[in-house]
Order: structure tokens, then sequence, then C-alpha cells
């Protein structure tokens, strides 16, 4: 399967990877890693006639710690957050997550700002991006903003994301954590979750995120205010589906989901001691 | 575009077209057919090489991104008439069957035991999950695997 023919131009800076998005419009798409974007460009489901290779801005690769938060580079590949100890320490949950994307081949290319741009519900890391509470860091030809991960997500596919805006780093605030969990169900081993839950405890409060139970990445806000106040676990999961709208598919009926995310908010609410 | 790159060693300037995969590159342009393409699909890893020195998917990475890199297919792992010893260790153990899947398995081992030189079982599992075999059962595989890390590590094969 061959993709339809497209320009390609590898951007040497973030300037010029936005100079570029800027010049050429919607009909152009950045290239980071290519583990969401080329499988959709080889079905034929996405076809830009530009790509902007982005893949080299090895100054958008770190993971440094800045004081009140951990600062990643948008293209810090699965990989390098897998093997992190500055992530392990600050943030064990992404670390471990990070570390359960695909398969070791795509962990070697892909990318968290292609993670969290690509905006799949099915994703593991904006789930846990939004238990966690980031900050994301656009770059446009009007400079940078910082759009929280809770209003980043604004339906399939989509983000807060202006077309011509780079996404250059991700804030991770330092919690002091209590307990921790990622639940990922899925048939095959390497494959995205059916539903998945993460969980994280810190003395600053708890986060709950929900991967495939809609048409975004979401947060369990149900769960999150049962807990603050003082909910157990089980009564906490009880309130895993409000707000969704899980769909069907080959893999699971809505209410097969659904009695999913009840147990999977359940086990990760015990594994992080939430509850 | 013009694109240059080490392949098993050799330095390879090609003009290709953007949109070309690197597996087909490999297979089509440089003639190097032991990396076999499966679904097509990122699932299957049959068309598992190393691009400087990791284990990617080459059907789901255009030749263009490899651009001044290093890449290693199955064919560049033996030495002469030496095998690698992973490879040995696939054929000392029946590690294989009808051998579509063993050059993306191989590749894929190869990368692993870079970077975690002393797996247990579960983590050459785990660390292959990326491939998939419709013969062995996987059982012979991770035995290869394990047997090779074993050699390496000192120990009885
Ligand atoms: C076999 C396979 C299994 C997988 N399994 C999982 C899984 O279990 N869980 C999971 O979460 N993911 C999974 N993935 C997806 C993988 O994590 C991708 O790497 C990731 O979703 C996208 O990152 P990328 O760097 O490859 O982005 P790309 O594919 O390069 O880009 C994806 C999209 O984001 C945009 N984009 C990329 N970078 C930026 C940026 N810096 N700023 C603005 N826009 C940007 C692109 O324009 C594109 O629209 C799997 C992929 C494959 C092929
Ligand atoms: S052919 Fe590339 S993963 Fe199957
Ligand atoms: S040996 Fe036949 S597919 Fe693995």
């Amino acid at each position: 399967m061959i993709p339809a023919a497209f320009d390609y131009v590898r951007a040497e800076s973030a300037d010029e990877a936005i100079a570029l998005l800027t010049e050429h419009g919607d009909e152009a798409k950045l290239l980071a890693g290519g583990h969401s974007l080329l499988p959709l460009m080889k079905l034929r489901l996405a076809s830009p006639t530009v790509l902007i290779d982005v893949g080299r801005l090895e100054d958008l690769r770190f993971i440094r710690d800045a004081g009140d938060h951990i600062a990643i580079g948008a293209l810090t590949r699965h990989r390098d957050l897998e093997t992190s100890d500055l992530l392990g320490e600050a943030a064990p949950l992404l670390q471990h997550a990070a570390g359960h994307v695909g398969d070791p081949q795509v962990r070697h290319r892909g990318t968290i700002g292609g993670s969290l741009a690509h905006a799949d519900p099915a994703s593991d890391l904006p789930a846990v991006v939004l238990a966690l509470g980031g900050t994301l860091v656009a770059n446009g030809p009007n400079g940078e903003r910082e759009i929280a991960i809770g209003d980043f997500y604004t339906g399939f596919l989509e983000s807060a994301l202006e077309p011509d805006e780079l996404l250059t780093e991700i804030r991770i605030p330092k919690l002091t954590t209590l307990g921790w969990s990622f639940q990922k169900f899925n048939r095959r081993a390497q494959d995205w979750a059916i539903v998945g839950v993460a969980a994280v405890r810190a003395e600053e409060g708890s986060g709950v995120g929900l991967v495939n139970m809609g048409s975004t990445p979401l947060y369990a806000a149900g769960v999150v205010e049962a807990l603050n106040s003082g909910a157990d676990a089980a009564s906490a999961a009880d309130r895993a589906v409000e707000g969704t709208e899980a769909q069907h598919d080959n893999n699971a009926t809505v209410e097969y989901r659904e009695h999913l995310a009840r147990v999977l908010v359940r086990r990760a609410l015990e594994e992080s001691g939430l509850a | 575009m013009k694109i240059t790159m080490t392949v098993n060693g050799v330095q390879h300037s090609d003009e290709v077209e953007p949109r070309t995969l690197l597996a087909y590159h490999l297979r089509d342009a440089l003639g190097l057919t032991g990396t076999n393409i499966g679904c097509d699909t990122s699932s299957c890893g049959a068309c598992t090489i190393h691009v400087d020195g990791e284990s990617v998917k080459s059907c789901t990475m255009l030749a263009v991104q490899a651009d001044g890199s290093t890449v290693t297919t199955i064919e560049g792992l033996a030495n002469g008439d030496t095998l690698h010893p992973m490879q040995r260790c696939f054929q000392e153990n029946h590690g294989l069957q009808c051998g579509y899947c063993t050059p993306g398995m191989v590749m894929a081992a190869v990368s692993l035991l870079e970077e975690n030189p002393d797996p247990t079982e579960r983590e050459v599992r785990l660390g292959l999950e990326g491939n998939l075999c419709r013969c062995t059962g996987y059982h012979n595989i991770v035995q290869s695997v394990l047997a090779c890390a074993a050699e390496n590590n000192g120990g009885a094969a």
C-alpha cells in the first residue's frame, strides 16, 4: 500500500516548520514519528499534498526538570519516555504507560507530541496527560501559547491546535505521587486499548483519564468528584461512564465497553490506593 | 528527492519519490529482499530492520525519513558464511518453520538484546510483541532469544 503522492519538506527548525505550515495551509501535515499518519496515508484515509517532516528537530527532544513541572519536548519518542529515570521519579504513570504503547518498533519512532496532537480517543498518552493535569505548549505565527489538556480535545481526531501551530512542549506538574495505576485492556499484545484507564493519587489531588470511551480522550470527572467527596473505590468506579459516549466496533459493544470502564476504574483506584 | 544512506555497511545514494516506503526501497531499489512484507499495515513486524541501531517497521517509514541514517537489514547480520549468533540460535533452537516472520523476528530480537542484554522469558515475549508468527507458536523463538542472551552473557547456550 502506497500513500498518494505528496511533496516532502524537512523542517530544520521549529520556526521553519511554522513558516511552512503558514505557507501551505490546510494541504500540509506535520510528520513526526509517522506512526499514526503514515498508516492513514497508506490506506488513503489521509492524503495531504505536503508533508512537513519535523522528525529531526532534536531541540524538541528532551525531558527536563523545570522546577514545578517536568518539561517534555514534543518530539520525544515513547522509547525515551519509557527509559527516562527522571520521568520514573516525577511521573511514573507516564513512564509506565509509554512503555505500553504499541510495541518496541512503534516506540522507537512514535512521539508524545504526535500521540497527543493526533487526538485519537484510543491512544494511551492523552488519557495519562489528562489524569496528570498536563499543559501543552503550542507555537504558531503569533507566538507561543499554553493550552490546558482539559481544553485540548475538541472532537474525534480534533484538537484546539490551529492548522498553523506546532506542539512544542508538554508540561507535567510535579506531583507528590502517593499511588498510580495504568489499566489497558486489549485482545492482542501490541494493540490499542479496547478500554484503558490512567489514574493517579497525589497529595495535590486525584486524576483519572479514560481511553477509548468516546470520540475524544476523556477525563473521568464523575469518578474524581466521588473520590473528592470521600467515596470508596467501588462507588467511585460506579460513576466511570458518566459523560462518556462509548462506541461500538469489532472489539466491543457499547455495553461491554461501559462494563470494562467500571471494572478497570475500580481496579485502577484499588491499585493506586485511591480509595 | 535524492537520499543517501548506509545500508549493511555500503553507502547508497538514490533518487526516490517521497512516498516510497523504506521497505519497498530496500527490496525494489536495493534488491534486499530479505526484508519481508507481511501485513503492510504496521502489525506483523516481518519488515523489521534497524535504523541507527534500533528496530523499526520499515513498512511504516518513508525512505526519505531514513536519509542520512545507518540501516541494517537481515542480509547485514552475518559475517560472510558465519551466521550472526542470533541467526545461529534460531537455527539451533528450531526458532523457525516457514521462515516468513524470521528476518523480522531476528532483527527485533537483536534490537531487544541491545536494550536488555539479560531478559527474562516474559521480557522476551513482550519485546517481540510487535512480531507475529503463524507457525511456531512462539515457544522456540523465545528459547532461541534466551539461548542467545545466555551465550552473550557467557553462560551455557
Ligand atoms: C502498530 C501500531 C500500534 C500502536 N499502538 C498504540 C497503542 O497501543 N497506544 C497508543 O497510544 N498509540 C499506539 N500507536 C500510535 C503511536 O503511539 C503513534 O506513534 C502516535 O499516536 C503518533 O505519534 P507520531 O510521532 O508517530 O505522529 P505522526 O504519525 O507523525 O503524526 C500524527 C498526527 O499528529 C500531528 N503531529 C505530530 N507531531 C505534531 C506536533 N509536534 N505538533 C502538531 N501536530 C503534530 C501530525 O500532523 C499528524 O496529524 C500505534 C501505532 C502503530 C503503528
Ligand atoms: S509488513 Fe510491516 S509490520 Fe507487517
Ligand atoms: S515461521 Fe512461519 S510465520 Fe513464523
